[in-house]
């Protein structure tokens, strides 16, 4: 094994995170009685320390373990905006936690090592890696989505996520062996070199290797037809939890994907086009006409999730700068978006009262203007309304599917967005002009914590809106690197 | 001070803000005049500039100032930049000369809402984002401004929400300005993928490189934006339906500013309308049936508040009439002219309303011209202001549109003699409803009848001003004696295009004269048959309805459009969305397919229910149906 | 298309001779059930209860650790035959692996999966 060096500094954010994982499960069972806060800080300390490894690979691109790994500045970006994702998730459970569920030693250990393994998924160069970051992912995902044990749609949620996770990897796992068995190889600039000369339709089992790992990635970012576990897992998880994947989990999802598509790029393009088309134009109008009949909001925001992976799809397909810097920009603001609306509903609920549906929502702005201004803030940015950072979001990938020459996906992008704005706005409606129901109040205590991260993320989806260009000019620096 | 500009739209924001958050700990009286203040101060600031604008010569007649750079891709850049020209100007002045105007009426009119602050900081987004709408120098902060304005009508429409039916009106203007914004957002693409620019200037100057049929697709897609906004056939159906909203509302949102985005818009980029003939016949086809419509539809509605809102369509029908023949600036001198008649026509109005305990059918009311004289004598110059009387402000507009209607060579006969049938069709209805409401006997409730009083002055003097100004607004531009305010606009649409091409094909000032006179002996006809009608022989119309009741109930009914929307939109949408996907994917419906008989036992339980169900093969089986499908396309694709 | 049917004759066959087999099965096999022959076999003795019991999760737990600890040895027989020619590397890497597998077994014991009651 010539090559085959220890570069600690590439996997640095990986090996932080694991440690620090492992050093949550040492105290947690050593003390148990430790205050939740303190742990937390202690996690939040980690991830800042990973967030700064990370940034060490943004002007140091290097690739190790022979190939396996390539820390540059796309895992950098990737591995922040994971981290930012874990930081804002951590900081809406810390006072969750002890309230609602048992062993917070646990449930923060396993965020930590899904954050890890997330890293692994954005700087892996090959498949193995991918799938290895991948499984870390999920299987922390397991345990957390069903972290609420004594409740019912926990169970269902992690029952279901599991058994479908587990299928899905199957058909992730049989795609790679395909390609390894055509190309021989699972690295990707191997199998890129394949397809320069071969062509991606070169052979029909590597197509179908191809197709395969479509479906694993699409159950990961849960686009048509794979989204079905979505709602109910959404649903089920613990709220911090259910924003943890919407975000963190989908954007890894489409890191290794986008990997895996730069490497199949590099050939004359035919082939997988149409099908990413239609899978976009599918997941963008099912997930926003299903949202606009579900008065569960936690539902509702898991099919906006759905329909908001279509829209990163048209990234995928414009396959040009634009595109790669916009994917990532927008995965950027819909972390905080995302985030912060799941935060908003965690902020507002109980051990006794889930604050989940439109009519607990009712006359908000008047019982509770912090949490109501915030989530009309996420709900507007998530609608992609201007000048918030959504629609920023929107316009670049938007335009960066018209200067492709998708211009009739763009149009159904287009449709499906104002036909969302009905559904977010519903929300804010119920929140600003309807006059609560007197039994449903919202009496949960503040929460210094989740305020904060709400705050932070309400800041940043303003800032990233009114001054975007700086932040798209360094992920335009990232995509030309990648091209 | 060009770098200034940014001031303009500051300060409404600085309201919203203050008002928004701060509103819960203020008196009234501080909400009232930090709203208005606001207001004033652009209104100054927009003043100083447009000296300082009228300083330079008139080709360089252009501020521009630029706040940073909004982002940037490539070779593609957008700036937060303002623009201020003779355009902007002009829009900026009426924005906040009327809206200032308007937010001193509120402090009055909303007087002990519950909503007070909430309607003041509503008020002042929607300034706002009006401002930013005019002055914005692209594409994308014209589409900002746009979206927010948009918003801000909701928000206001459903300010009484209590009442389900005023929600309604919220949600349908919401949806059908929803299909207009989609035709100008596509169009925003459409610019952006043939020009690589969204800025004014770039984008009008390369106009003529492009390919006739970019252009026309490209003006059409902005005016579907456009009859959303401005309420265009065929998506003219919320204006009315939006008088739910508080009556200063309606005078500012619904009848001066925003509903007269569109006309703004096609202005702004005249450049792109005049390359393309199908665009601008389509433009002034569409004006011009939008208008005749409305106007028959205003002569049997009993609403005081609903045959504004059908006049505010009909004569924003004719600003689009005026900017389909390239009369732009006639086009904008009407937008300025009829921002002044119906903003004192609503306010009165809702001054009326103010003294009847909110009454809006003017089957009930009669009489009221002693006991409330002073809305009275103001509504009577905002009649005769949109009638055409010389020398009201509405006669040189108008007269001035069914001119250019005529006279342009992209005008024609038709479009004249139709018009000037709309204006005789105006004076009769605008006058029909004053006479009913103002004259004869008093048919107010008693109870009512007990309480009539004048507004108050905060109330009044505003009306009084306005009145001023529909009074002698018109004389600022007065054909060939004194064209001050074409002259002061036509550099802005001249400016990429040739002026040969305007001349007036054919028609000579004789002729102007001979149209002058008959289009005022059509409004004096109007008003003639509105006063026989409705004060000396009141058992008129009654048996003209009788005896036409087929047309009458047709009018009577909108044409039933609504009904018709409702049957071929609404109702198969509604079906398809339940059908298809929401039966076909939701879980629900899926639980309730795969369980068929367990559901119906277990409904009891039926939280745990879905625990148990089944579904989760369903879930896996549509796994292997898309990996399925993915093949499908390898081997057969 | 034509490279994939020798595929599909393939696939046909095979589910095809299946489907035969069970079909000739069910058409002449003789078929005399009796009381005694529908009994469940257990050690040649009457079943002395139904089959389908539930089990104790915690059987399921101490299985599933004895597969996850079991597992290991499948990294540590191939590392102890390369072992020699990698050297230092190899010994750090299997102790890490076996430090991270020694923290898991102080996890499940403090958490108390190894306890009976």
């Amino acid at each position: 094994m010539n090559g085959f060096e220890f570069d600690w500094i590439a996997i640095a954010p990986f090996l932080i995170l694991s440690v620090l994982g492992f050093a949550v499960v040492v105290l947690g069972i050593s003390f148990p009685k430790m205050y939740r806060g303190t742990l937390g800080t202690i996690v939040l300390v980690g991830f800042a320390v990973a967030f700064l490894a990370s940034l060490q690979s943004w002007d140091d691109a290097r690739l190790a373990f022979g190939g396996m790994i390539t820390a540059d500045k796309f895992s950098s970006a990737f591995s922040c905006i994971f981290i930012l994702g874990a930081t804002l998730t951590i900081g809406l459970s810390i006072n969750q936690v002890e309230e609602k569920y048992l062993l917070y030693s646990d449930y923060f250990a396993l965020v930590v090592f899904a954050t890890a393994g997330m890293t692994l998924m954005a700087s892996g160069t090959n498949l193995l890696t991918l799938f290895l970051g991948l499984e870390t992912l999920s299987i922390a995902l397991y345990v957390l989505a069903g972290f609420r044990r004594s409740n019912e749609f926990a169970l269902e949620a992690s029952f279901k996520y599991f058994l479908l996770g587990a299928f899905a990897s199957g058909f992730l796992l049989y795609g790679i062996a395909l390609i390894y068995g055509i190309t021989g190889s699972t690295d990707l600039t191997k199998i890129s070199a394949y397809v320069s000369s071969e062509g991606i339709l070169g052979s029909k089992m590597f197509f179908a290797g191809f197709l395969l790992l479509l479906v694993g990635f699409g159950f990961k970012i849960s686009v048509f037809p794979f989204h079905l576990w979505a709602p109910d897992v959404y649903q089920g998880a613990p709220t911090p939890i259910s924003a943890f994947m919407a975000t963190g989990s989908k954007a890894a999802g489409f890191a290794a994907l986008m990997r895996f598509m730069i490497a199949m790029q590099s050939t004359t393009q035919s082939g997988w086009q149409d099908i990413i088309w239609v899978i976009a134009a599918a997941t963008m109008i099912l997930g926003n006409v299903i949202a606009l009949r579900q008065s569960n909001v936690k539902r509702m925001l898991a099919y906006s999730s759905i329909a908001h992976a279509g829209y990163i799809l048209i990234g995928v397909l414009a396959g040009n700068t634009i595109g790669s810097s916009g994917i990532i920009f927008y995965l950027l603001t819909y972390t905080f978006m995302n985030i912060g609306a799941f935060g908003v509903i965690s902020y507002l609920s109980t051990a006794e009262h889930e604050f989940i549906t439109l009519s607990d929502f009712r006359g908000l702005a008047s019982s509770r203007p912090f949490a109501a201004i915030a989530m009309a803030a996420f709900m507007f940015s998530l609608a992609g309304i201007p000048p918030l950072a959504g629609f920023m979001a929107k316009f670049y990938l938007f335009s960066a599917g018209v200067k492709a020459g998708y211009v009739w996906l763009v149009i159904i992008a287009v449709v499906t967005s104002m036909i969302s704005l009905y559904y977010y706005l519903g929300l804010v409606v119920q929140m600003f002009m309807r006059d609560k129901e007197a039994d449903v109040a919202a009496t949960a205590p503040l929460q210094p914590a989740v305020m904060i991260a709400i705050s932070i993320a309400m800041l940043a989806i303003l800032i990233l809106g009114i001054f975007p260009s700086r932040w798209v000019s360094l992920f335009q620096d990232l995509a030309r690197s990648l091209m | 001070m060009q770098d200034y500009i940014w001031l303009i739209p500051f300060f409404p924001l600085l309201g919203f803000l203050i008002n928004g958050l701060l509103g819960k700990y203020l008196s009234e009286k501080v909400i009232g005049i930090l709203g208005s203040a606001m207001v004033f101060l652009s209104f100054s600031t927009a003043v100083v500039l447009f000296f300082q604008l009228t300083q330079l010569d008139p080709e360089n007649r252009l501020f521009i100032n630029t706040l940073y750079t909004w982002m940037a891709t490539g070779s593609f850049s957008a700036d937060v930049a303002f623009r201020f020209d003779a355009l902007s100007a002009v829009m900026v002045l009426v924005v906040t000369g009327v809206g200032f105007l308007i937010h001193v009426y509120s402090i009055g009119y909303m007087h002990g809402d519950r909503g007070f602050a909430r309607f003041f900081s509503f008020l002042n987004l929607f300034t706002f984002a009006m401002l930013l709408l005019v002055l914005g120098n692209n594409f994308l902060i014209m589409f900002l401004g746009w979206e927010g304005v948009g918003l801000c009508s909701y928000l206001l429409i459903g300010f009484w929400y209590e009442n389900p039916e005023y929600a309604y009106a919220g949600n349908k203007a919401f949806i059908v300005n929803r299909i207009g914004d989609f035709g100008f957002l596509i169009g925003i693409f459409m610019i952006f993928g043939y020009f690589g620019s969204l800025n004014f200037d770039t984008v009008l100057s390369a106009a003529g490189m492009q390919p006739e049929w970019v252009i026309t697709t490209i003006c059409l897609l902005l005016f579907v934006g456009a009859t959303g906004k401005s309420a265009q056939i065929p998506l003219y159906v919320w204006l009315p339906d939006a008088m739910a909203g508080p009556t200063p509302v309606s005078a500012l949102i619904h009848a001066a500013t925003m509903v007269t985005a569109g006309v703004y818009m096609i202005c702004r980029t005249s450049a792109m309308y005049v390359l393309s003939e199908v665009a601008l016949s389509v433009v002034a086809i569409i004006g011009l049936l939008t208008a005749l419509m409305a106007a028959t539809i205003a002569i049997t509605s009993k609403d005081i508040k609903k045959v504004l809102a059908y006049s505010t369509v009909s004569q924003l029908g004719y600003m689009f009439l005026a900017a389909g023949v390239g009369a732009f600036a006639t086009a904008i001198f009407h937008l300025m002219t009829h921002a002044f008649f119906k903003a004192l026509m609503f306010l009165a109005a809702g001054s009326v309303m103010h003294a009847l305990s909110n009454e809006t059918n003017i089957d009930k009311m009669g009489g009221l011209k002693n006991k409330i004289g002073t809305t009275y004598r103001t509504f009577w110059v905002g009649g005769l202001a949109i009638s055409g009387i010389l020398p009201f402000a509405g006669f040189f507009s108008k007269d001035e549109i069914l001119w250019k209607a005529f006279s342009s060579p992209f005008g024609s006969t038709v479009f004249w003699a139709v018009g000037t049938l709309i204006a005789g069709l105006t004076a009769f209805y605008m006058w029909r409803m004053i006479y009913t409401v103002f004259y004869g006997e008093s048919r107010v409730d008693k109870e009512v009848a007990l309480h009539i009083h004048e507004s108050p002055k905060v109330m009044t003097v505003p009306l009084i001003v306005l009145a001023a100004l529909s009074t002698v607004g018109g004389l600022v531009n007065i054909p060939h004696y004194f064209p001050m305010f074409e002259h002061f606009l036509d550099p802005v649409f001249m400016k990429y295009i040739n002026p040969a091409a305007f001349e007036a094909s054919h028609g000579s000032f004789g002729l102007e004269l001979t149209f002058a006179a008959i289009s005022l002996v059509v409004a004096f006809t109007g008003i003639w048959l509105a006063k026989v009608m409705y004060v000396q022989r009141r058992e008129l119309p009654d048996k003209i309805a009788s005896s036409v009741k087929g047309l009458y109930t047709l009018l009577f009914n909108k044409y039933y459009v609504d009904e018709l929307y409702d049957k071929i939109i609404v109702k198969p949408f509604v079906k398809v969305s339940d059908a298809f996907f929401y039966a076909f994917f939701d879980v629900k419906i899926i639980d309730g397919i795969v369980n068929g008989s367990a559901k119906i036992m277990d409904s009891i339980a039926g939280v745990l229910r879905r625990s148990h169900s089944g579904v989760v093969q369903f879930y896996a089986l549509s796994l292997v149906v898309g990996a399925i499908a993915l093949f499908g396309y390898l081997i057969f694709g | 298309m034509e490279k994939l049917i020798g595929l599909l004759i393939m696939i046909a066959v095979g589910v095809g001779l299946a489907l035969v087999f069970w079909g000739l099965n069910r058409l002449l096999g003789p078929k005399s059930p009796n009381v005694v022959k529908d009994v469940p076999f257990e050690t040649g003795r009457a079943p002395i209860s139904a089959s389908g019991r539930r089990m104790a999760v915690k059987f399921y737990m101490i299985a599933i650790l004895f597969v996850l600890f079991d597992i290991e040895m499948i990294f540590l027989y191939p590392w102890a035959v390369v072992f020699r020619d990698i050297g230092a590397v190899a010994l750090v890497s299997m102790m890490i692996f076996i430090a991270v597998l020694v923290l898991g077994l102080a996890y499940i014991w403090k958490r108390g999966a190894l306890e009976w009651q």
